[in-house]
């Protein structure tokens, strides 16, 4: 099989991609525990993030990740008065060409920016988040802490939680989990959450229906005031109608399911404080495993910038 | 196309057991016998079980040296890692690296690299299953099972436990 250089999407992959990523990132995670805790691999290889739209976690996650592997790391920083459109991406690519970089690890509020810019570059472009599009290196870290948690993701049934509709996270993350055999519900604000008949996936807008599911794992979304020109609710009634709530924590613990959040949390918006500190609170799981998903990422994709240049 | 059976391998394994046996009598440092993932692994387990037969303590690990290779193929998708399984540290120790087929020497270079990490081994020492000729490197094992003249064309190492023979093919 030809190597793939490009991470876009998940639905891009094949079955036995998504699955060799998710083994590789559990052998990445055993370097952390190392005194050494890096490795040689991408010695001498440049890493290029380009962010159009603000990021801590994810861009500093693939830099660890990056660091982890020995690469080279620069960090392109877009103000947002430069926010690029038509033409402009081309001049933009033909600069990143000028830097011989071998890995593009690009954020736009655009769907479809990276994929253009993998299109016209050597180097392995990953997809950091596109508009509403995908955020396929979430769906991987997700997909391997549900699968380190459980010890398989086939079979767990998994209620996604918020602004669907808006979410990359939720169409990323909702992609790879069905791919790997779990059961997706989604549950939010009516508006916000498309009928089951656009995506086959069971739709709910109240916490009595998701428990009813029996899910093993409670997905809540980021709550994205800045994607949003008016809020459409206020945060005390959106933390009561949709977020986990102290007496739904009880519930949540009763039945021993999981809470994940792909960060940063609005406290007392989708999470009340004490469910941070639940057993079964998975976010900071989340976090180190990004660093070992991304690192994983950038391991199996190839660029093609040693070929020819 | 040649094929080395494996009666003859068997035999085989059972001499490098020996040899190891014999040289660790002389009161050297703890014995390690570390295989190369994948195939080194499971010679080295099988290597460690014999050496107990005889009375030989050594600790089993196995290490996938993936991370650390200079030879990537860009033409072809790398492989899953596997995790390397080293619950122990090397200080001190006389460490056997196994492998399956010593070919450019790459693999035993990277293996070297990988094996530091976790210690500063007393000795270390390569044995390898077949050696096939073919060095890009300087470093030769010191101990081979089979000499196979074979610096071009296939090798191929076929083990019980994963390919349901023992069988050598070049």
């Amino acid at each position: 099989m030809n190597p793939r250089k490009d991470l876009i999407t998940i639905g891009s992959l094949t079955d036995q991609e998504i699955n060799t990523i998710l083994d590789s990132a559990t052998a990445m995670k055993d370097i952390f525990t190392k005194s050494v805790k890096k490795v040689p691999a991408l010695k001498g290889k440049s890493v290029l993030t380009l962010f159009y739209e603000p990021s801590t976690r994810t861009r500093s996650s693939f830099e660890v990740a990056a660091h982890r592997l020995s690469a080279d790391v620069t960090t392109f920083t877009v103000g947002t008065s430069s926010v690029v459109k038509g033409e402009s991406v081309h001049d933009t690519i033909d600069t990143l060409m000028s830097m011989k970089m071998d890995y593009i690890i690009v954020r736009h509020k655009n769907s479809g920016i990276p994929d253009v810019i993998a299109r016209h570059c050597k180097a392995a472009v990953i997809n950091a988040g596109d508009g509403a599009h995908a955020h396929p290196s979430q769906a991987f870290l997700d997909a391997f802490t549900i699968r380190e948690k459980y010890g398989t993701v086939a079979g767990r049934r998994v209620v996604i939680i918020g602004d669907i509709l808006h979410s990359r996270v939720a169409r990323s993350t909702s992609t790879i989990l069905q791919r790997l055999g779990a059961q997706v519900a989604y549950m939010g604000p009516g508006p916000l959450v498309p009928l089951q008949q656009h995506t086959g996936i069971p739709r709910f807008t109240n916490w009595d229906d998701v428990f009813e599911w029996k899910p093993d794992v409670i997905y809540l979304l980021r709550v994205q005031n800045e994607r949003i020109d008016t809020p459409f609710f206020p945060a005390g009634d959106y933390h009561q109608a949709f977020g986990v709530t102290e007496e739904r924590l009880k519930v949540i613990d009763d039945l021993d399911l999981s809470i994940m959040h792909p960060g940063p949390v609005n406290r007392g918006v989708e999470l009340c404080d004490a469910a941070m500190d639940y057993r079964n609170c998975l976010v900071c799981n989340q976090v180190e495993n990004g660093i070992a998903a991304r690192m994983s990422i950038l391991y199996h994709l190839t660029p093609q910038t040693q070929n020819n240049d | 196309m040649s094929k080395i059976d494996s009666a003859a391998i068997n035999r085989a394994i059972g001499e490098w057991a020996a040899h190891i046996a014999g040289s660790a009598a002389a009161g050297s440092a703890p014995l390690a016998v570390i295989g190369l993932i994948s195939h080194g692994d499971l010679l080295a387990r099988r290597l460690v079980r014999l050496l107990e037969e005889r009375g030989v303590q050594a600790q089993y690990g196995a290490l996938d040296i993936s991370l650390y290779r200079d030879d990537f193929d860009m033409k072809s998708s790398k492989p899953a890692l596997r995790s390397s399984y080293l619950p122990f540290s090397t200080d001190g120790l006389r460490v056997i690296l196994v492998d399956d087929v010593v070919y450019t020497g790459r693999t035993a270079r990277a293996a070297l690299n990988a094996l530091f990490e976790y210690g500063r081994p007393a000795h270390v020492e390569l044995h390898t299953l077949a050696d096939r000729g073919g060095r890009e490197l300087p470093i030769t094992p010191d101990y081979s099972c089979f000499v196979i003249n074979a610096p071009t064309g296939d090798v191929a190492v076929h083990l019980q436990e994963t390919d349901g023979c023992d069988e050598i093919t070049c």
